[in-house]
């Protein structure tokens, strides 16, 4: 029976949260300062850069908990989305730049570059900045998972070489000669589509925007879930090859949903970047996508609400102890990796579930058979 | 004028001659000699003033070395030894060495020894005299330039073969046409072939270096010659700079430069061959380790590089204390460290294993999340136990410097690591191929269950393999930290680097880490002259991930039921 | 590490539940501190990742210092009370954490960043929320910013005179030259000055290598060997390296190795002080080159002092003192200055009076702060000894004043930083007679 509605699952609540948390901070940030109720600037820009990593953290895990996929060179894609918006907004910049050149980034000028790249071209334009956001991680993951996943190349064998991947994209970013910046990166933004962006009504529409697209991606990722694509991933996750051999292309779910999350992942370092105003190599780090694993791990894999909570949590906790305990942070997040592998298989969400009364559809977010056999 | 009055007139009247003199003699040429001769003759007039007056004389050939400027200095250890000094040797050494001192006020050197103080004019000991009140004799590289071509004169005349070819060498490297006379002289003395053509080469070099002017083109064609069959880097740059030559020898210096560059050009292949096996043993010493417990536990590690840089911490420890113990046993040090470092390695590897991956086996993405908090919390227990900045691991002597072998240099520090990594190796195979502990760890990775039935112990051994793999890392941090800064930071280098290697090699196949450790070394290194270091690595990287792409299992894949799913 | 200093109170738990609301978006900060109330220093250095292995000495430093003010009992008749934060060597948390000291803390000058990287990442929130940052690390140049004090050299004052030296006879009279660095802003800029310095003085392009390596090289047998190959050349060359930090020691071992002496060719570095050298075996780098504008080994009583106090405050009687020390003792002092001339924290006002303050140097001479927001400094050249110290070979006769933008660079020839009235402009172009692009500040 097929009802007209559905019950709110914890996807829609986890947006519904997001959006409304959001827009709350976003709109008390306009607030006069002497308001009880005022919200300072610092902390719109920490909730947005906070909410642009549980972009990147549910990204991770459709890939990781829905499709068993770890990936640990997801923070390639939010870098290159990331880099796509820093290119627009270098352009923005216009000249107001430290040498006033009309045609060339300050970087290029110092440089003595005396013409602009032909992959400059078209980012002075917002709209195709935003699609470029989208087209270079899409474009990356979908030539690297249909390469990866063709060959059925699978497991940790998958991790490392994501691994290799991102590594050797932060080598080559690094490089002054590629045109983006080198080491220094993307800085010194001015404004985003005629905005300031050091105006407290721009940080707060871009604040709002965030939670928007964040919330965005949740509910379309629960419809795709929802439908019987995601049944098949699920399918795909717990048996590959019985999947297989019902006659069903594994290689091509695994791509799909792989592109789609790097994708979201795109997106959210799009909005990462305006926030934070700087975008460099260091964002390809390896550590930086185990990172969002470990936010993914905290927050419980396998649901959608998961992955956001566990960014906002793990996130809020890195700023307070890089500041209170600035010698020993290092322990604290180092320890809340084990104890959470150790003691929260499932993670913060799987807390939740287990206060829950038995009977909820469970998903078993394990290691696909074939790890499980290679592997004692 | 009074006595005091007369001795400091004529002290400074000697030292300003001295010091135009040897103004003069760093820029002699000889039209200038006659000016010399001048300056001499004074010099040896006020000498005489200075000896029949009733104050304390000083020796004026020494005074150029309390002069503050450098060029003095320079030209005062040339003098000294052009001149055959009776205390040349003496005074050069102690310079060369820091021992020579001079009092911040009034004349005298002195040379301060192990056995004591003696005066630096007549060797004579002195006492009584204030540490604090004299200064060491501060040296340049243009000072060190001039001392050793003064020492490698004063060995030019030395009882010792072996010494009068190394003097001849010293003179390869920084030719002067001012040695030409001693060289000659020598050259028609010399008795030891080995000697004898390495002055030869001296002589040439000098020949054709700049102010050897109004020398005959034969004489120049022979060096030319001489230096071409030498063949290497430094035959190469003196031809290069000859000065104005004669269009004979302009020709036969290009033809000679074109043929050096043939030779060194073919050893160069030889020569990136080495590098690439040296750069493909510290890849193989690194993912040894991970070799085992990746490869054959299937535990992921990312504390592997961790446990790097606990063993380097180690070495660093060990040979403090046996070099607090036993001063100038560098070597020592490191030789215990070895065992210490496998033993301290290998014990945290065991609590590692019992007191985390235990509980993980079977979620091996999941060991890989809690390993890199562990690598995180190790990091900053280093960090705080012994500070954020390097520390410094001695190289024993026997491990510095380089040989030759033809025209490849081959680094000694190098050299000992690809031995040490190929002992590592071959030991790691005979303990897992011809032991009973071997031969148990291959049985629980083919088949826990089985090998449970069995009657093995499967904790014990996991514990055992995992300590095995940690102990190994503990050897590549030995090793590593004779080549790399030793520092919290150590491990994060090599992790990525030795996880592609046993990927690529074949997972659970230790001579597959081997082949993909030289292979990633050698085309590390052949593309490095050709793209530079960055794109090198990012195309090596890239060549892996489309190998695995062909070969999923890596370039040695392990065959067996236990593997296909 | 000596964090435990009791007179320096850390961050307390009134701030913990500050920020956390802060985050969590419930409380305004208190308002401005009445008097009587500490005044907060911020020291924004890495203390752990990549950079915690040169940055921590810095805290350590700056955390000596103010316990050293308070005894004189501190500025303003209020004591200075030190906000540390860990940036962990990730740039966009430079950029918050910044943020973080200048809104939530409300600190009155910040002491802090090392890479140039990190500078970059925080400037825009420097300039936005008109902070004043002290940068003691010796940069690129190209940069003048109102919110900025530029304490380490700029390359005027430490490559070219470094170049010049080995130009000269008593540097070995090179004329072919290797420039080797990391390939990151600070050596591209300063190799790009270089090349254009060089041909001035008839260096042809084919005498000069350019050589970039990734950072954290630790393999430099390959390059090693081309420097040599490079120097077989019959011409007398010399090394420039802007190798940039830990890589430095597996490139100092690999030149030993390979038997490149100073007397063959001289290597002079940039990056390379004694903190680096301590963890080396220095016998077979005797004799190659620093420039630099504080040496550990220079003997002024002020440097004596200095160093006693050092050892004494971090416990350790062997713990190296280094040229971004001596950076953040002048610009710690400035600031001190300015504000008991001042009689006020307030940013504009210290801003403003800042410029002309005069310190002495540790190694003699006194650094004046320039209207361009750079000091004056002496340039030394020191050769490496045998016990991992320099022995000062050669140094500027007179102070030299840091010059913010390059006159070898085309693009910023004519501009200059002056944030005096009327000119008021980082970047103001003497020819046009305006201050070109956005005005910093």
């Amino acid at each position: 029976m097929r009802l007209p509605w559905r019950p709110l699952s914890g996807a829609d609540w986890a947006a519904v949260c997001v959006l409304s948390g959001g827009s709350a901070l976003a709109l008390l940030s306009l607030l006069p300062e002497g308001s009880p109720l005022h919200v300072p600037q610092f902390a719109v820009g920490l909730a947005g850069k906070y909410l642009a990593y549980a972009i990147l953290a549910v990204a991770v895990d459709l890939v990781w908990g829905f499709a068993g996929i770890l990936t640990l060179g997801h923070a390639a894609f939010f870098a290159l989305g990331g880099y796509a918006m820093g290119m627009y907004l270098m352009r923005e910049i216009g000249t107001r730049g430290v040498y006033g050149n009309p045609n060339l980034p300050d970087f290029m000028v110092f440089l003595s570059w005396d013409h602009l790249p032909w992959y400059w071209y078209g980012f002075s334009h917002l709209p195709f900045a935003l699609l470029m956001a989208l087209l270079a991680p899409g474009a990356l993951a979908g030539c690297f998972g249909w390469l990866a996943f063709r060959s059925r190349v699978s497991g940790v064998y998958l991790s490392i070489i994501t691994q290799a991947l991102t590594y050797a994209l932060m080598l080559a970013f690094f490089r002054n000669d590629m045109g983006f910046g080198g080491n220094n990166g993307l800085t010194d933004f001015k404004d985003v589509a005629g905005a300031n962006l050091h105006q407290p009504g721009t940080r707060a529409a871009l604040l709002a925007l965030t939670a928007l697209a964040l919330a965005f991606c949740l509910l379309a990722s629960r419809a795709i879930l929802g439908s019987r694509f995601g049944a098949l991933l699920v399918a795909v996750r717990d048996a590959e090859s019985r999947t297989r051999f019902i006659g069903y292309r594994p290689e091509h779910i695994k791509l799909l949903v792989w592109v789609y999350s790097a994708l979201i992942a795109g997106v959210g370092g799009a909005f990462y970047v305006i926030q934070v105003g700087i975008i460099n190599p260091g964002e390809f780090a390896p550590g930086n996508s185990i990172e969002a694993v470990i936010w993914v791990a905290v927050g419980g894999r396998g649901t959608l609400w998961g992955p956001v909570l566990g960014a906002l949590l793990v996130n809020l906790g890195k700023t307070l102890f890089t500041g209170l305990l600035p010698e020993l942070w290092l322990y604290a997040l180092g320890l809340l990796f084990i104890l959470t592998t150790l003691f929260l298989p499932r993670g913060v969400a799987g807390l939740w579930r287990a206060a829950k009364p038995a009977g909820a559809a469970e998903v078993t977010p394990e290691m696909t058979s074939a790890d499980h056999e290679a592997v004692p | 004028m009074g006595k005091e009055g007369r001795c400091s007139f004529l002290k400074k009247r000697t030292k300003k001659l001295l010091f135009l003199r040897s103004r003069a003699v760093a820029r002699v040429s000889d039209r200038r000699r006659g000016a010399l001769l001048f300056f001499k003759k004074e010099v040896l007039a006020l000498l005489f003033l200075l000896f029949i007056s009733p104050c304390h004389a000083e020796d004026p050939a020494l005074a150029g070395l309390r002069a503050p400027d450098y060029d003095s200095v320079a030209a005062t250890v040339t003098d000294l030894a052009a001149h055959r000094h009776p205390r040349a040797r003496a005074i050069i050494t102690a310079l060369r060495d820091g021992t020579l001192y001079a009092p911040d006020e009034g004349p005298g050197l002195y040379i301060l020894g192990p056995a004591g103080t003696t005066d630096a004019a007549t060797g004579a000991p002195v006492s009584g005299l204030d540490p604090d009140s004299l200064s060491k004799v501060q040296q340049n590289n243009r000072v060190r330039i001039a001392v050793a071509g003064a020492l490698a004169l004063l060995d030019l005349s030395a009882p010792d073969a072996a010494t009068r070819r190394e003097a001849a060498e010293a003179m390869v490297a920084h030719p002067d046409s001012g040695l030409l006379p001693a060289l000659t002289t020598a050259l028609a003395q010399e008795t030891d072939p080995p000697a004898h053509a390495a002055m030869v080469l001296a002589r040439a070099a000098a020949l054709l270096s700049s102010g050897a002017s109004g020398q005959s083109q034969q004489a120049q064609l022979d060096a030319v010659a001489a230096l071409r069959g030498e063949g290497n880097q430094q035959a190469r740059a003196i031809l290069l700079g000859i000065p104005n030559p004669p269009p004979a020898v302009r020709d036969a210096a290009r033809s000679a430069i074109a043929a050096i560059d043939l030779q060194l050009r073919l050893w160069s292949v030889g020569q990136g061959v080495f590098y690439g096996a040296s750069l493909g043993s510290v890849l193989l010493i690194a993912a040894l380790g991970l070799a085992i417990t990746f490869g054959v536990m299937g535990v992921i590690n990312m504390a592997h590089g961790e446990l790097m840089m606990i063993g380097a911490y180690v070495t660093w420890l060990v040979q403090g204390a046996t070099t607090a113990a036993w001063p100038g046993q560098a070597g020592l040090g490191l030789a215990l460290s070895v065992p210490a470092a496998f033993l301290a390695c290998g014990a945290l590897g065991i609590a590692i294993e019992r007191g985390l991956i235990r509980f993980l086996y079977g979620r091996p993405l999941e060991t890989l999340l809690a390993t890199w908090g562990l690598s995180l919390v190790l990091q900053q227990a280093v960090r705080s136990l012994f500070g954020p900045t390097n520390v410094s691991v001695i190289t024993p002597a026997f491990m510095s410097g380089a040989v030759k072998l033809g025209g490849i240099e081959i680094t000694l520090n190098r050299l000992v690591i690809i031995v040490f990594a190929a002992v590592v190796m071959l030991a790691l195979t005979a303990l897992l191929r011809l032991t009973p502990l071997g031969l148990q760890m291959r049985a629980v990775t083919q088949n826990r269950r089985m090998a449970a039935l069995m009657g093995i112990r499967t904790p014990r051994v996991d514990a055992l393999t995992f300590g095995l793999g940690s102990g190994v890392a503990g050897l590549a941090g030995v090793a590593i930290s004779q080549i790399d800064n030793v520092s919290p930071n150590l491990g994060q280098g090599y992790i990525i680097d030795s996880f592609m290697v046993v990927v690529f090699g074949g997972v659970g196949n230790l001579w597959g880490t081997l082949a993909g450790a030289l292979s990633l070394g050698i085309a590390n290194k052949i593309l490095e002259p050709l793209a530079g270091a960055v794109l090198a690595k990012i195309i090596v990287l890239v060549l892996i991930i489309l190998f695995i792409q062909r070969r999923p299992r890596g370039l040695f894949p392990l065959r067996g039921r236990a593997v296909e799913s | 590490m000596s964090n435990d200093t009791p007179m320096i109170s850390r961050r307390g738990f009134g701030q913990l539940s500050l920020a956390a609301a802060a985050a969590a978006a419930a409380v305004t900060p208190a308002l401005a501190a009445e008097k009587g109330e500490p005044i907060k220093i911020g020291i924004l250095h890495s203390l752990s990742g990549t950079m915690a292995i040169s940055e921590t000495t810095l805290k350590d430093v700056m955390l000596m210092l103010i316990a050293e003010q308070n005894k004189k009992g501190g500025v303003l008749g209020r004591p200075l009370e030190a906000v540390v934060v860990d940036p962990a060597s990730n740039w966009p948390l430079f950029a918050e954490k910044a943020r973080e000291l200048l809104s939530v803390d409300k600190v009155a000058a910040v002491f802090g960043c090392w890479t140039s990287v990190s500078r970059k990442s925080v400037l825009p929130v420097f300039e936005e929320l008109n902070g004043i940052l002290f940068y003691p690390v010796q940069y690129e140049g190209q940069e003048c910013s109102r919110n900025v004090f530029y304490t380490g050299a700029a390359p005027n004052q430490q490559a070219i005179p470094a170049v010049d030296y080995l130009l000269s006879a008593d540097g070995g009279s090179a004329t072919r030259f290797v420039l080797a660095g990391t390939d990151y802003v600070y050596p591209r800029t300063t190799n790009q000055i270089l090349q254009a310095y060089l041909g001035t003085k008839g260096i042809k392009p084919a005498d000069i290598m350019v050589n970039y390596t990734p950072f954290g090289q630790s393999d430099w047998q390959g390059i090693v060997s081309q420097i040599k190959a490079f120097g077989s050349a019959g011409k007398k060359t010399a090394v420039v390296s802007t190798v940039n930090g830990d890589a430095n020691v597996p490139f100092y071992k690999e030149l030993g190795n390979q038997g490149i002496k100073s007397t063959d060719i001289p290597v002079m570095a940039f990056s390379v002080g004694e903190e680096e050298l301590a963890g080396i075996d220095t016998k077979p780098l005797v004799g190659q080159l620093a420039a630099w504008n504080y040496f550990e080994s220079i003997k002024t009583p002020a440097n004596k002092a200095f160093i006693k106090q050092w050892h004494a405050f971090t416990k350790k009687p062997k713990r190296t003192t280094n040229d971004p020390m001596e950076a953040h003792y002048i610009g710690f002092n400035m600031w001190v200055q300015a504000v008991q001339k001042a009689g006020t924290i307030d940013h504009d006002t210290v801003i403003d009076t800042l410029i002309g303050i005069k310190q002495p140097n540790l190694t003699g001479g006194v650094a004046t702060m320039l209207p361009n927001h750079h000091i004056t400094k002496p340039v030394y050249i020191g050769e490496i000894q045998d016990n991992g110290q320099f022995n000062v070979v050669w140094k500027t006769p007179d102070l030299v004043p840091g010059k913010a933008w390059s006159p070898y660079v085309a693009e910023t020839r004519n501009l200059i930083g002056d944030w005096r009235k009327p000119i008021d402009c980082g970047n103001y172009d003497t020819v046009a007679k305006r201050c070109v692009g956005t005005k910093h500040g």
